[in-house]
């Protein structure tokens, strides 16, 4: 379903970030993208949806090359692709509703958008998202009166109320605590899974990217290290993508079945 | 014996701005032996300045017992024109300083746009009030529209400049996150950038009507309409009495701009 071809990143600066990573994510397919800071797993995310524009390679969502595509044509490809970023990028004046529907934008005329009337449809869905991550009742809040954890759910609701095809997530716990981050990681794999979307997320966490997903990718320097099951991650291969270390601990399986019932 | 055996037991203090020694004590001294030279080309007369004193006196105690009445229908049309040139200027001048400032500012406007639009700012700023004033009362004649015309102008400056200034400091990922949603480039800069600026913007535009009314009262001065025109007349009659009832309308009034920007201020956070 996505299928990236040598794809290419240099920075003006000389950095290279991104060497001819291909990559292909088959439909409904979790994975997470793990690395050292700087290997360029931001990178290779948002050159999927050209945020940051590729130096050469391609990206195929479906049929369509979006290295490719016109200013209007990759906006209309965007709208097919929901983000949800590390320190949540809320607009924080701004109301949660008004978050949530800002996820339409691509959708709607700017009229529309300017005078907040959005169609009943999308505010019906936004309410029912809202509702599924338990937020429902703080919709007129502004957002900047939630906590890190309902933040990260607006950022949830508002990429899915998009209605992608993909998740592009990028650290999504980076700035949760530890419990709350595995609610986050466990809400976007169910939403997934539910929804049957494909996603790639950029996480520090090794553990937790093994509890979740169905498969890892290691990126090192910009080039793929490691792919596979999350069982697969050894002691060495770890120390193929972040260096040498005592890896024992980090990848020690963790019981999850005592949180669950909380 | 490592660097820490060295440094271990010695006092330590901030390495000096200026690292060679001579070169810190010639800037020093340089900078002393400039100030004392210019203080002293500075000519003052005492003698003109004691007879001053007196004149200074009567306009002080003018304060005391302002004369609002015997020209106050001068007074009166001399604020209303004030006022409304201070609302219309700088209605006119914050709706052309936004598109200004979205052009200006580097992190939304490409390189083009951003070059013409610093160059309109650059211009703005460089022509002082009084000089356009001037040059706008020479071509419109005497009057409250060349007050409004440059009131509308300088207020492009200012505004344009701290705007754009904020809108690059911004939050860029609040932006990206609207951007990645697919949003057209209207519908992201009224969700991604103006809630960011929106406070700022508020306080600019209240800060600038308080601008603008106190520039209101110079132009007069060159005949550029407003109370200045009257606050001038009473000067050259010697009508010190008209002068205070003047400014102390024009320092209530500035005082009471000061209060509610305070509060609006507070309420949009």
């Amino acid at each position: 379903m996505l299928r990236l071809e040598k794809l290419v990143k240099t920075y003006k600066t000389g950095d290279q970030a991104l060497k001819a990573v291909d990559l292909v994510v088959p439909e409904g397919q979790v994975l997470a993208l793990i690395g050292p800071s700087g290997a360029g797993k931001s990178t290779l995310i948002r050159c999927i949806n050209r945020l940051v524009e590729p130096t050469s390679g391609k990206v195929f969502l479906g049929d369509i090359n979006l290295t490719g595509l016109s200013t209007g044509a990759l906006r209309r490809e965007r709208r097919r692709m929901g983000m949800i970023f590390q320190e949540y990028a809320l607009i924080e004046r701004l109301t949660v509703m008004e978050n949530v529907l800002s996820g339409r934008l691509g959708y709607v005329g700017f009229w529309r958008s300017f005078l907040r009337r959005f169609p009943q449809k999308d505010v019906d869905e936004a309410f029912r998202l809202l509702d599924r991550v338990g937020l429902a009742h703080m919709a007129d809040k502004r957002a900047d009166e939630l906590s890190g954890g309902q933040r990260q759910r607006v950022g949830i609701c508002r990429a899915l109320i998009q209605d992608p095809a993909l998740l592009l997530v990028d650290e999504p716990t980076a700035s949760l605590d530890p419990k709350t981050s595995r609610q986050i990681m466990r809400l976007i794999c169910e939403l997934c899974n539910e929804r049957g979307l494909a996603a790639i997320i950029n996480i520090h966490d090794v553990a937790l990217a093994q509890m979740f997903v169905q498969r890892v990718i290691g990126l090192r320097f910009g080039v793929v290290e490691f792919d596979g099951l999350p069982d697969a991650l050894t002691p060495d291969v770890l120390t193929t993508i972040y260096g040498e270390e005592d890896w024992e601990a980090t990848i020690e399986k963790v019981d999850d079945d005592s949180e669950v019932a909380q | 014996m490592s660097d820490v055996d060295l440094r271990v037991g010695k006092p330590w203090k901030k390495p000096p701005l200026v690292q060679r020694t001579w070169l810190r004590w010639v800037l020093v001294i340089g900078v002393i032996a400039y100030l004392v030279a210019a203080y002293m080309t500075i000519e003052v007369n005492w003698s003109r300045v004691y007879e001053g004193l007196e004149r200074g006196k009567k306009f002080v105690l003018a304060f005391t017992d302002p004369d609002f009445s015997s020209r106050s229908t001068d007074i009166w049309a001399g604020m209303i024109e004030s006022i409304i040139m201070t609302v219309t200027s700088s209605v006119v001048g914050i709706a052309i300083s936004i598109p200004i400032a979205l052009g200006a500012a580097r992190n939304i406007a490409p390189l083009p746009v951003y070059l013409v639009c610093r160059s309109i700012i650059a211009i703005s700023r460089a022509l002082q009030e009084i000089i356009v004033a001037i040059l706008l009362v020479a071509i419109f004649g005497f009057g409250p529209l060349a007050g409004f015309l440059t009131l509308s102008f300088a207020t492009i400056g200012f505004l344009s400049k701290l705007l754009a200034e904020d809108i690059e400091s911004m939050d860029r990922s609040q932006a990206e996150a609207i951007k990645a949603s697919g949003a057209k480039w209207l519908q992201w800069i009224n969700y991604g950038v103006q809630p960011q600026v929106m406070p700022r913007l508020i306080g600019l535009s209240i800060y600038r009507v308080d601008i603008n009314f106190r520039e209101s009262a110079i132009l007069g001065l060159v005949g550029a309409g407003g109370i200045g025109a009257t606050l001038n007349t009473a000067f050259d009659r010697y009508e010190y009495d008209t002068a205070a009832a003047i400014l102390l309308i024009i320092i209530l009034i500035v005082m009471a701009l000061e209060y509610i920007s305070g509060i609006v201020r507070e309420r949009v956070q």
